[in-house]
């Protein structure tokens, strides 16, 4: 599903750069659920911008689904971006003036256009079928939570990115996502990236990769 | 949602979000386009009410009056020269093709007594064709005939306003009035034309014959009986030009002109007045309605002041936008339909305000306001024209936002 061989990402600060990731190789298989960790600074959520086609290496190359992606224009990163990655952040980012049904809707609308029942489906999956026409504002962390995680699915996308989707949650909202998470990839087999600093959220996962200064220092399968 | 519809709805809760903050955008928009609307469709208004009142004279008539002629500007010492002639209402009646009746008119001012009341009044002797050239139609009794043209009987027809004004509520006919130094009596009262390029309101009209007896009229060195105006119709409207020639060009010889020599006479053509108004009045709308549109530009303006700040503040949504797979254009053709949608309703409301304003003027009873497709279709583009002009630079700026930067933004 990602192969990365060599990525390497120089920030210029300045008249000095900085190197933030530095000859990162990494593959991670369909239907794999992986958590990255490492201190801040460590490069994860450059790592996890770059896996998502926000941003681009300075070098390396980057295969998502058999495409080398890592020299695409930034229209085709679109739309690599609306047909094969689904978003989760840490601050949920939902349109406030818009219902939840309407920002579900909304992960549909680069790709293909709405469907209105499925954007019901998806958040019927995340047990929000009775606050589809609440506002982001009227729902608590844990529900927005999971209208973002109804958004990011909804176009069934083969890759899923969660950059620390419970940091904003009290510990049990928390792992009512995680329950949620891992179940749906469970159900759909979609492979999961989710970049975390707390242990018992990563041993969700079945995978963890250390990061620190850039590089990958160590990897644990459980 | 339809994809198309997306970014309107989005443009609509938007607007809904901030209603002062829009409605003070669009205001801009709403005068200039209101202003628009109200001053062309009041010139449009006064336009063809001109038009109508100048066509009331008679589409065929054409006027001709001693002086020289200056076309468009002041026609100087008019009334001092006197060069027409009764015998040149002959001629060109005998010897001018195309035209259908010839009546000189020769006015004096003249004191008139009815009963114990003292008035001036302009007196006009003309013919029986007169009638018929200028379009004068009968309110009571009728006009002089032929016969009593000739045997120069003292009758007088009066104007709508004289009449009221010598009689009041009593009926004219058959009364007896003395003018100058003979007594005449009422025949017929005219329906008034209510317009003021036409005196004939206000006059009282005798034929030539009896207002020769009233008053001696002048005569040229060469014995002709000098008039103070020939009027007469044209039988085909296509010959006007032709016509127009062949009258100057006789008129020229009979006055005996040499080559470099001006008119001593002017002719004109109702038709001529009628499109020089039009033009006038057309320079004038344009003007008018381009000092309204600056109020456009500045309105152009403000729709682009807060679209930049609307981008600045959804720099997030944009960002988000961006991570569900939104190209540049799509956020670039988002943000260019929310200002184009944004004037929209603001020359929405532009057209009803201006076309409230075109009704109160037309309750006035001064003006008939035209409202018609042309000016609102101009309206409505001209102001999507702004929102899509103005909104160019600020969506252009909201596609080119990196969208790590812009999740990263409060």
């Amino acid at each position: 599903m990602i192969r990365l061989e060599g990525i390497t990402k120089v920030y210029p600060i300045g008249k000095r750069e900085l190197t933030v990731l530095n000859g990162i190789d990494l593959s991670v298989e369909k239907g794999e659920m992986v958590a990255l960790m490492g201190p801040s600074g460590s490069g994860k959520s450059t790592l996890l911008n770059l896996l998502g086609c926000l941003d681009q290496p300075t070098a390396g190359s980057y295969y998502l689904d058999g495409r080398e992606v890592s020299r695409l224009s930034s229209g085709e990163l679109a739309q690599v971006r609306g047909q094969k990655v689904g978003f989760i952040f840490q601050s949920f980012n939902l349109l406030p003036r818009l219902s939840a049904l309407a920002n579900v809707e909304l992960g549909m609308r680069y790709c293909g256009g709405s469907d209105r029942r499925r954007a019901l489906e998806a958040l019927t999956k995340v047990g929000l079928a009775e606050r589809v026409n609440h506002r982001p504002t009227e729902l608590s962390g844990g529900e927005q939570q999971r209208v973002a995680i109804a958004r990011a699915l909804v176009k069934t996308p083969p890759l899923i990115l969660a950059d620390e989707p419970t940091g904003n949650l009290d510990s049990r909202s928390g792992e009512e996502i995680m329950t949620i998470l891992t179940s749906l990839h469970a159900e759909q087999g979609v492979t999961l990236v989710m970049v975390t600093h707390e242990l018992n959220i990563a041993h969700y996962c079945k995978r963890i990769i250390n990061l620190k200064d850039g590089q990958i220092v160590t990897e644990v399968k459980l | 949602m339809k994809k198309w519809l997306e970014p309107l709805t989005s443009a609509w809760v938007g607007i809904a979000t901030h209603r002062l903050r829009s409605f003070l955008t669009i205001l801009g928009i709403v005068i200039g386009v209101g202003a628009v609307i109200a001053l062309m469709s009041i010139g449009r208004g006064a336009e063809a009410q001109i038009l109508s009142n100048i066509q009331s004279l008679g589409p065929n008539l054409l006027t001709i009056r001693p002086g020289a002629s200056t076309f468009g500007g002041v026609r100087s010492a008019g009334g001092g020269v006197r060069t027409l002639t009764i015998e040149d209402a002959q001629a060109i009646s005998e010897q001018v093709s195309n035209i259908s009746e010839v009546s000189p008119s020769s006015a004096s001012s003249l004191q008139l007594v009815v009963g114990g009341s003292n008035t001036n009044s302009p007196v006009n002797g003309i013919t029986p064709e007169y009638m018929t050239i200028n379009n004068l139609k009968m309110a009571s009794g009728s006009f002089f005939s032929q016969q009593e043209y000739q045997s120069g009987a003292k009758v007088a027809v009066l104007g709508a306003t004289v009449a009221q004004t010598l009689f009041k509520d009593a009926d004219p006919l058959g009364q007896q009035m003395r003018m100058g130094g003979i007594i005449i009596r009422v025949i017929g009262v005219l329906q008034s034309k209510g317009t003021s390029f036409s005196s004939s309101d206000d006059a009282i009209f005798v034929p030539l014959t009896a207002l020769q007896q009233a008053v001696a009229q002048p005569r040229t060195p060469q014995g002709g009986h000098i008039v103070s105006a020939i009027s007469l119709t044209v039988s085909d409207q296509a010959q006007t030009q032709n016509v127009i020639a062949n009258i100057t060009s006789l008129l020229r010889t009979r006055h005996r002109l040499a080559s470099t020599a001006d008119n001593d006479f002017n002719i004109m053509s109702v038709e001529e007045l009628a499109s020089t108004l039009s033009q006038v009045i057309g320079t004038m709308t344009l003007f008018l309605g381009a000092i309204a549109g600056i109020s456009l530009l500045v309105g152009g303006i403000g729709v682009m002041n807060i679209m930049l700040v609307s981008v600045l503040e959804r720099t997030r949504e944009i960002g988000i936008r961006k991570a569900l797979g939104a190209r540049e254009w799509d956020i670039w053709s988002q943000f260019l339909i929310e200002a184009a949608f944004l004037s929209l309703i603001g020359g929405i409301i532009g057209i009803i305000l201006g076309w409230l304003v075109s009704v109160l003027v037309g309750r006035s009873g001064l003006i008939t306001p035209v409202v018609t497709a042309d000016i609102v279709i101009m309206a409505v583009s001209v102001s999507v024209g702004i929102g899509l002009f103005f909104g160019f630079y600020p969506a252009w700026n909201a596609s080119r936002l990196n969208p790590i930067e812009a999740l990263r933004s409060e």
